[in-house]
Parts: C-alpha cells; sequence; structure tokens
C-alpha cells in the first residue's frame, strides 16, 4: 500500500529547507558580503555619485553629466588617457612578444633553464615602488647610465626619458615590461608545455621547421593562454598607479600621468570626490570594454558545447 | 513495511539536473543477502543510482528503503551501508589502520570495538601486516582491499560497490573478483555492485539489472538476461563478441531475409505472441556450429571468411554472408583462414527474434 | 661535418655527433645571457649603489662595483631616513608592514580556502551566482570601490587601523584565493569526499582532518601569493592607513621621493633594497612553487 502511495515521484522531494548545507552557507558569507557589498553595492554607489557634486563628502545633489563634461575638458585627464593608451598598447605588444619569445626559448631543453627562470622572474617579485624606484635611479640623466655612455666618449649620448616631456611615458614603459615580462614568460611557457608533445614529433617527422610551427601550429592552439594573458594584462594596465608615482610622480609637469592617479588624487587630495568618481567610473567602463567580450568568448562558448 | 525480505527498495526514483533527467521513475527490489549488479554502459545512470542509494546525491524523487527503514533524506552515514571506490579513495594522510577506524571514531564508537572491530576486518581481508603501512605504499590490489575493510568495519548490512576493479590490471581483476564472491558467500551481506564489465557482472551477480538512459532495461538472473534478453539492447550489450542482427520479416513460421530463410517453430516466442512484420535476427557468435557440427543444425548456410582472430582456446571468425557481416565462433584448433567458404549452422530455438520497429523481444 | 667521428667509408655509426657551439647554441644562449642582463642589472645596481659611499657615486659609474664598501646606508635607511614627517628611518614601516601582513594572509587565507573548500564540495544554490560575481570583481578596477570602503571602514571604525587595512586585504585578495582553494579542492578526488560522507565525517571534520592535510601545498602557494602581494601593495596602504601606520612601501616612496635636503642615492637604495628583501626571500626560497602560485591564480581566472 504504501507502495502505491509512493509509486509517483514528486512526493518524495525534499521541503524547501534553508537550513540544509548550513555550514557551506556560513563559510561563504564572507564570499557574498564581498561580492555583493563591496563589488556590487561599491561599484553602483560609485557610479551613482558620480553624477553628483559631492566634494569633500559625498552628497546627494545630482549635477547629470557635468562631472564628466568636466573631466573630459581637463587637459590633465586628456593627457592621462592619452598615456594610458601609450602604455597600454605599447606594453602589451611588448609583454607579449618578449614573454613568448622568452618562453620559447626556454622551452628549447636549455640547461641552466631554472637559473634563467629566476632571473628572468624575480622582478617579478618586486613592489612596483620598488621598481620605479631603481628605474628613476638607473635613468638618472647626472650619474645613471646616460652618464656611464658618455663618460666611454659618446659625448653627445642623450637618454633621459624621466626628464622629457615628450617621451616620459615610455620610460614608465621600461620599467613596467622589466617588471612584469618574466610573469608573462612563465604563463606562456606553461601553456607551450601544456601542448601535447607529439605535436611537435609530428612536425619534426613531417619537416616543418621549428619557426613555422610555432607560428601555424603552436601559437594558434595555445590561443586560449593568449587571451587571458591578454586579458590580465590589460586588467593590470588600467590600475597602474604605483609606478608611476614612485618614478616620475606624474611629471615633468603632467607629462606622464595616469588615470588612476588622477582617481586618487581627485577623491583624497583636492578634495573633489565627484571628480574622481567620474573618472573611475571611466575606467570601469574601459575594463569593462576588454572584459564583456572576453567574458562571452570565453563562457559563452564555453556554455554552447 | 511491505516487504520483510527487501533490503533495498527503491521506490518511484526520480533525479534530475535542471531539465536533463537522469534517472526516471525507477523500482528496484534488493532482497536480504543478495548479490545485484547495476550493469550498463557509461553514461547510463548506474554510479549515479548508486550514489542515491548512499545518499551522497539528493534524489528529485521517489523513496530509498534500507532494511525496511525510509532513509530518503538521512545523511549517508545514518543510513547502514557501506561503500567501496573505483580510486579506493584511501586518505592519504592516514595509516591503514588510521583509514579503517577513521570512520568508527567519528561514530564515537569505544576504543576497544573499534580495536576489535580493524582486528577482524583485517584478518578478513588478509591485511594484518599491512595496517600500520600509508596507502602510497600499497599495491592497487592491496589497496581496494582496504578500502573494501573500511566498509566492513561499519558493520553494515549493505555494501555499495563502485566499479571496486576497474583501476586494477586484469589479471588482479580476476582474482579480487573472486575474493568479493567469497566475501559475500561468506558474510551474505547485501550487496550493489555497479560495472560496465559484463563478466564480473555474470560471474558476481545473483541478479543484474542493465541499465540506459537511466532506466533499467532488464533485471534478472545472469543466465535471463544472456539467454532471453528482453530487447534487442540487452541482446547486443550482452556476449562478447556481441550478437549477429540480420534484418529481414516474419511470416507466419518463417524468418525471411534476403540471404536466408529460418523456420522458427521451435523458437520460444514471448508472451505477446508472433505477428507478421518486420523484425531482426539475433544470434549469438557462439551459438554458430561449423563444418561438421553444422550439418546436424536446423539451418545451414556458406560463409565467406574475411578475418580469423586466434584468441587461444577458441578463434573468433569475422565472415560475411553475401556482404553482411556474420561472427563467429569456431574451435582453437581450427585451421579457418581468410578466403575460406565455410558451412555454419544456425538452431533457430538458440536465437532470438526482435520487433523491428519497438526492439522488443517476440 | 662528421669526419672526426665516422671514420671514410664506414658511414654514420653509432651516436650522432652533437656540438656545443652550433650555431644555434651560440644564437640561443647568446641571446638569453643579454636578457638575463638586462633583467639582473637593476639589482645589481641596486646592491652596488647601496655599498657605496655619496663621494664615490657622484664621482663614478653606477655600473661600477664600490671601491670601498660601507654599510653606513644601510644603517641610516634603517634607522635615520627621513620622511618629511619624522626620521626614526623605514624601521617604523617594516614593523607597520608586519603588522598588517600577518594577520592579513592568516585572515584572507583562512577565509577563501574555507570559501574554496564549500564551493568545490559543497556547491548549495545561488553559489555560483556569488562566486562569478567575485571573479569578475577581480577585474574591476580598484578606484570604483576604493571609497565606497572608506566609507564602510569609517562605519566600523577602523578606518585608518591596521584591522581596517587587513580587511580590505582580506576582501581585494578573495578573489583570486577563492579561485586558487576551489580549483584546487575540485582537483582532489572526489570520491575522497564521498568516502569520507560515508564515514560520518561533517562539513568541518573533512575540512580539518582529511582535505588540509592533503593541501599543504596550495597553502604555501597561498602564502607567497598573499605576503608578496600585501607587502608589495602601496595603493591601499596609502588609503586606509594613517602615517603612523604607513606600510613600508609608502615610506620608501616617501623617503626617496621627498624634496627636501640633499639626495643621498645610496641612502635611497639601500631602502629599496630593504624593502625589496622580504618579497625576494620569499621568491628565491619558494622557487617552483612561486611560479606555480602565480601561474594558477592566473591561468584560470
Amino acid at each position: 500500500m504504501n507502495h502505491q502511495i509512493t509509486h509517483k515521484g514528486a512526493q518524495g522531494r525534499r521541503p524547501f529547507r534553508p537550513l540544509r548545507n548550513l555550514n557551506a552557507k556560513i563559510a561563504a558569507i564572507p564570499m557574498i558580503l564581498t561580492a555583493m557589498v563591496v563589488f556590487v553595492g561599491g561599484t553602483i554607489w560609485t557610479v551613482v555619485y558620480s553624477f553628483t557634486n559631492s566634494r569633500l563628502l559625498p552628497r546627494e545633489q545630482f549635477v547629470g553629466l557635468k562631472q564628466y563634461e568636466r573631466l573630459w575638458g581637463t587637459s590633465r585627464w586628456q593627457v592621462s588617457i592619452e598615456n594610458l593608451l601609450i602604455f597600454g598598447v605599447c606594453s602589451l605588444v611588448l609583454s607579449l612578444v618578449i614573454g613568448f619569445v622568452l618562453a620559447a626559448l626556454l622551452d628549447q631543453k636549455i640547461r641552466f633553464e631554472d637559473t634563467f627562470r629566476t632571473i628572468f622572474l624575480y622582478p617579478f617579485a618586486m613592489s612596483f615602488i620598488v621598481t620605479g624606484l631603481v628605474w628613476q635611479w638607473i635613468l638618472n640623466p647626472r650619474l645613471g647610465v646616460q652618464n656611464v655612455v658618455r663618460d666611454l666618449g659618446w659625448d653627445s649620448f642623450v637618454f633621459d626619458p624621466l626628464n622629457n616631456a615628450d617621451i616620459a611615458i615610455y620610460g614608465i614603459l621600461i620599467a613596467a615590461i622589466w617588471q612584469g615580462t618574466g610573469f608573462i614568460m612563465c604563463l606562456m611557457l606553461a601553456g607551450l608545455r601544456g601542448i601535447d608533445e607529439d605535436i611537435w614529433k609530428a612536425a619534426r617527422v613531417d619537416g616543418i621547421p621549428a619557426w613555422k610551427t610555432y607560428i601555424f601550429i603552436v601559437i594558434p592552439m595555445m590561443r586560449p593562454v593568449f587571451i587571458t594573458t591578454l586579458v590580465i594584462i590589460a586588467a593590470g594596465i588600467v590600475k597602474v598607479y604605483d609606478l608611476v608615482v614612485a618614478q616620475t610622480s606624474g611629471g615633468p609637469g603632467i607629462a606622464s600621468e595616469v588615470p588612476a592617479k588622477y582617481v586618487y588624487e581627485k577623491m583624497f587630495q583636492s578634495q573633489n570626490l565627484a571628480q574622481g568618481f567620474a573618472a573611475s567610473t571611466m575606467m570601469l567602463l574601459a575594463v569593462l570594454i576588454v572584459l564583456i567580450p572576453w567574458a562571452y568568448l570565453e563562457f559563452g562558448g564555453r556554455r554552447r558545447d | 513495511m511491505n516487504q520483510t525480505t527487501s533490503s533495498v527498495s527503491i521506490r518511484g526514483l526520480d533525479l534530475h539536473f535542471g531539465s536533463v533527467k537522469v534517472l526516471t521513475d525507477l523500482d528496484i527490489e534488493i532482497g536480504e543477502g543478495e548479490f545485484l549488479v547495476l550493469l550498463g554502459s557509461s553514461g547510463c545512470g548506474k554510479s549515479t543510482l548508486l550514489n542515491c542509494i548512499a545518499g551522497l546525491l539528493d534524489v528529485s524523487g521517489g523513496e530509498i528503503h534500507i532494511k525496511g527503514r525510509n532513509v530518503t533524506w538521512d545523511e549517508p552515514k545514518d543510513r547502514g551501508i557501506g561503500m567501496v571506490f573505483q580510486s579506493y579513495a584511501l586518505y592519504p594522510q592516514m595509516t591503514v589502520r588510521g583509514n579503517l577506524s577513521f570512520g568508527l571514531k567519528q561514530a564515537k564508537v569505544a576504543k576497544s570495538e573499534i580495536e576489535s572491530r580493524v582486528k577482524r576486518a583485517a584478518e578478513v581481508l588478509q591485511i594484518e601486516a599491512l595496517l600500520e603501512r600509508k596507502p602510497a605504499q600499497l599495491s592497487g590490489g592491496q589497496r581496494q582491499r582496504v578500502a573494501i575493510g573500511r566498509a566492513l568495519v561499519r558493520d553494515v548490512d549493505v555494501f555499495l560497490f563502485d566499479e571496486p576493479l576497474s583501476n586494477l590490471d586484469a589479471k588482479l581483476r580476476a582474482s579480487l573478483r573472486v575474493e568479493i564472491k567469497r566475501l559475500h558467500q561468506q558474510l551474505h551481506n547485501t550487496m550493489i555492485y555497479v560495472t560496465h564489465d559484463q563478466i564480473e557482472a555474470m560471474t558476481l551477480a545473483d541478479r543484474i539489472a542493465i541499465m540506459k538512459d537511466g532506466a533499467v532495461q532488464q533485471l534478472g538472473t545472469p543466465h535471463e538476461i544472456y539467454s532471453s534478453p528482453v530487447n534487442r539492447y540487452v541482446a547486443a550489450f550482452i556476449g562478447s563478441p556481441s550478437m549477429n542482427f540480420f534484418s529481414g520479416s516474419l511470416s507466419g513460421d518463417n524468418f525471411v531475409s534476403d540471404t536466408m530463410t529460418l523456420s522458427m517453430d521451435r523458437y520460444a516466442f514471448d508472451g505477446t505472441g508472433r505477428q507478421n512484420g518486420r523484425v531482426e535476427l539475433g544470434v549469438r557468435p557462439e551459438h554458430v556450429a561449423c563444418d561438421e557440427a553444422a550439418r546436424d543444425m536446423p539451418f545451414q548456410v556458406e560463409v565467406d571468411v574475411d578475418v580469423v582472430e586466434p584468441m587461444g582456446s577458441d578463434t573468433q571468425v569475422w565472415g560475411s554472408l553475401q556482404g553482411e557481416e556474420f561472427r563467429f565462433r569456431v574451435d582453437g584448433q581450427s585451421t579457418l583462414k581468410t578466403g575460406d567458404k565455410v558451412l555454419v549452422g544456425i538452431d533457430p530455438a538458440r536465437t532470438c527474434l526482435f520487433d523491428m520497429t519497438t526492439e522488443l523481444r517476440l | 661535418m662528421t669526419e672526426s667521428v665516422a671514420p671514410v667509408g664506414r658511414g654514420p655509426n653509432g651516436p650522432k655527433p652533437r656540438r656545443v657551439f652550433s650555431r644555434r647554441n651560440i644564437f640561443l644562449y647568446g641571446i638569453l645571457g643579454l636578457v638575463a642582463c638586462y633583467y639582473a642589472l637593476p639589482l645589481y645596481v641596486m646592491v652596488v649603489t647601496s655599498l657605496k659611499g655619496m663621494p664615490e657615486i657622484r664621482m663614478g659609474n653606477i655600473f661600477s662595483p664600490p671601491v670601498e664598501v660601507t654599510f653606513q646606508p644601510w644603517v641610516k635607511a634603517w634607522a635615520e631616513a627621513c620622511t618629511g614627517l619624522n626620521c626614526d628611518g623605514l624601521s617604523r614601516g617594516f614593523w607597520n608592514s608586519v603588522m598588517i601582513t600577518v594577520p592579513s594572509v592568516v585572515l584572507s587565507i583562512a577565509i577563501a580556502s574555507v570559501n574554496g573548500y564549500a564551493l568545490a564540495n559543497w556547491r548549495f544554490k545561488g553559489a555560483n551566482v556569488f562566486f562569478t560575481i567575485l571573479i569578475f570583481g577581480a577585474f574591476i578596477p580598484y578606484q570604483v570601490m576604493i571609497y565606497p570602503l572608506v566609507i564602510i571602514l569609517r562605519e566600523m571604525g577602523l578606518y585608518g587601523s591596521f584591522w581596517g587595512l587587513v580587511l580590505v586585504h582580506s576582501v581585494f585578495g578573495m578573489p583570486i584565493l577563492t579561485l586558487l582553494f576551489r580549483n584546487y579542492f575540485s582537483s582532489l578526488p572526489e570520491e575522497l569526499f564521498k568516502a569520507a560522507r560515508v564515514d560520518g565525517a561533517g562539513f568541518w571534520g573533512i575540512f580539518l582532518k582529511i582535505m588540509l592535510p592533503m593541501s599543504v601545498p596550495i597553502f604555501v602557494v597561498a602564502m607567497i601569493l598573499q605576503i608578496t602581494g600585501i607587502w608589495n601593495d602601496f595603493l591601499f596602504g596609502v588609503i586606509y592607513t594613517k602615517p603612523a601606520n604607513y606600510p613600508m612601501t609608502v615610506q620608501l616612496n616617501n623617503i626617496v621621493n621627498s624634496v627636501q635636503g640633499v639626495k643621498e642615492y645610496n641612502v635611497n637604495m639601500a631602502a629599496t633594497m630593504i624593502t625589496a628583501l622580504v618579497p625576494l626571500t620569499v621568491y628565491f626560497i619558494s622557487g617552483r612553487l612561486f611560479v606555480r602560485g602565480i601561474a594558477a591564480g592566473a591561468v584560470k581566472g
């Protein structure tokens, strides 16, 4: 009789019990708070308050797009964006190329691989502040590289990027590449090692030269690694701040300003909160432009499989 | 409850993840001390069903009773089961003794009791010498013994095995198979055993449940499953090499196809009776007689030999009957070779007829 | 090409001759060596400069080794260098950084490991939604979340204190660490978890007795990641602490880039070295685990 009652399934469904799996839910509370309060809540708050005229303290006096108009009318912001673009494109291309080439060189079953890798990667363990200060010293015009070359006899040699408004951002780029490419190399190396050894054997049997194998077979196979690396670099570029502060403090003049620095100064130094909010919202927008297509490719595509 | 003899009873069990149905309306009664094997290809839901019985997966509908108690919502530890996993799942940082006693410690069993249970299990499985070793120091066979021991010490009535021998090599598998069977004869526990290996299923089981797409296709003794499969899927799944199928039609008492006409008057039709129409004839390779023996068979036909695979004890022959593939088995001493023509014979009583559309046995 | 090995008339025989100085090897090691020099140079310059006296620096070449080794700049950087506010050197920042880093590392790893374990083995409805938001949050520029966090900390009464900064580090470390732990726990055999459940262990029992003993490497990786990350942080330190609590990086920057007084490059470089010492030590000791940590954290993002 029991059998008849229960035969048609649905009755056995567990009643809704929020207390089930309670420990896991408790363990997830910090994550839920972080995700919802700080990440989602904080982001929305900042975006909303970017439409106000908050100065020293946030206040709800909405002024529409005025902060954004002012932002884009500020030459300092324009320089910041221009610098970010130059810095971003150059460091993207350079880190990918250098990182990949170094990884490919290290992947030739060479001796002392560990030593080389240790040397290439150690800058990544250093902070941007340390990086910036070291390179500030090396690029010091009176005592640094320029001086060394001049002492060798080439008196007219000029290499003083940090004091030349036109190229200051490239001086920062040199330091950034030095700090970050080791990491990119490691990602690429992991990608290369992930490729089936048999691919190389097949290419060798077919008589395809190594460089061709890299370009036509290996790099296309590493597409996911490249895309992920790209996103990581891009997200890092937008955040660039400490390096500039340490190396040039945005100078000479405003020649090496970057958006993150603009945001910080508006929020915490010149008591112009809403300006800072507007600028940070623009930064968010820039990241979303990179992030959304990537997330779509990465996760939208996976779901279809 | 209603059936005192059944040890595990699964009633109207449903499981779905979102819109994906994994198990649909399963009803299985497993008797006290019975050895039931869940057999099927990967993805058929057999392991999922076992996990449901163990309580490791929440069901979407239906009930599970163990020893007359509704355990549908109970935690795994409260269900009175022990489980053995494919990857052994031994806790790597604990010694064998630690592995065996972990569950008992969780249940706050008295120390002396733990001691004696571990000792007894170790004796039964002959792993006394290994008690102080770590799993990494054990061979595959020893690890699986410890895994079985972990179920043993729990002193439960129902053992669940999730493909326990799949990670072992062929030789070890065969010997542990015998040991599991011996264990069952010794302990008389109820055992539910999941495998995709039909030899394990045939040799171990009191009854086999063949599963496909989350439903039981046939539940019966190994003999029933082998000799009277209920449908084409079961027939093709059991037996190696698998059954030959010839499509044709049934008219009166005769099976008629392009290549053969068989009188089916000695065939034991199922209850549904005979109906004329499109059918498939299934012939097991081992039921095909060859050469001299074929002359005694009610039906004989000449076959071209394409490929010969000597296996030692016997030889598999891949022949063709006017283009249709025809596999059969001959004695290991046979001198057949590619290109030969050979006379084969079939006994209609040992064949199976399946309806072409429903795929059910006639 | 092969005459050195194969006697005439016998053709290729035995091991193929290898040449150490093939064109390929010269090219390969040449490039690697040059690049390695570029990477090693700044560290070398830092060390060398920090060991010279000021006169020698003004006279000489930044690449030349010190004629007269002096540790005075190190002593000065540690105990006397001025930040404009006070002149007790980097030591104050060092201890501040220790006070910030230790609890941050412990707290962030504790939260993330339990959370990652819950996500890997005890999935509940909606868990993945929050997790996805968390991971996306890792890519959002901090700048949009900075000020709301200032308000939150101010409300909690933690703004400017060590604990406020510890909380901030735990929040921003959560995405990558949770991902790291979740992926690690998911990679452990699920049957082990099932076996433990059949054995009657619960959420904490399985975590403490089964998972933790198996997860030492991933905890080391997480620690490497967090120690270097938090020690090297500048932005959060400058925003969420008051000058007395500034971490070492902030203090270093204030010392080196202070506009007052004569620039003492040797002291600056010694200070820079001292600041870099902790992460460098972690890096050189941990070796391959460091690589594994950053790669695991990043590639799967």
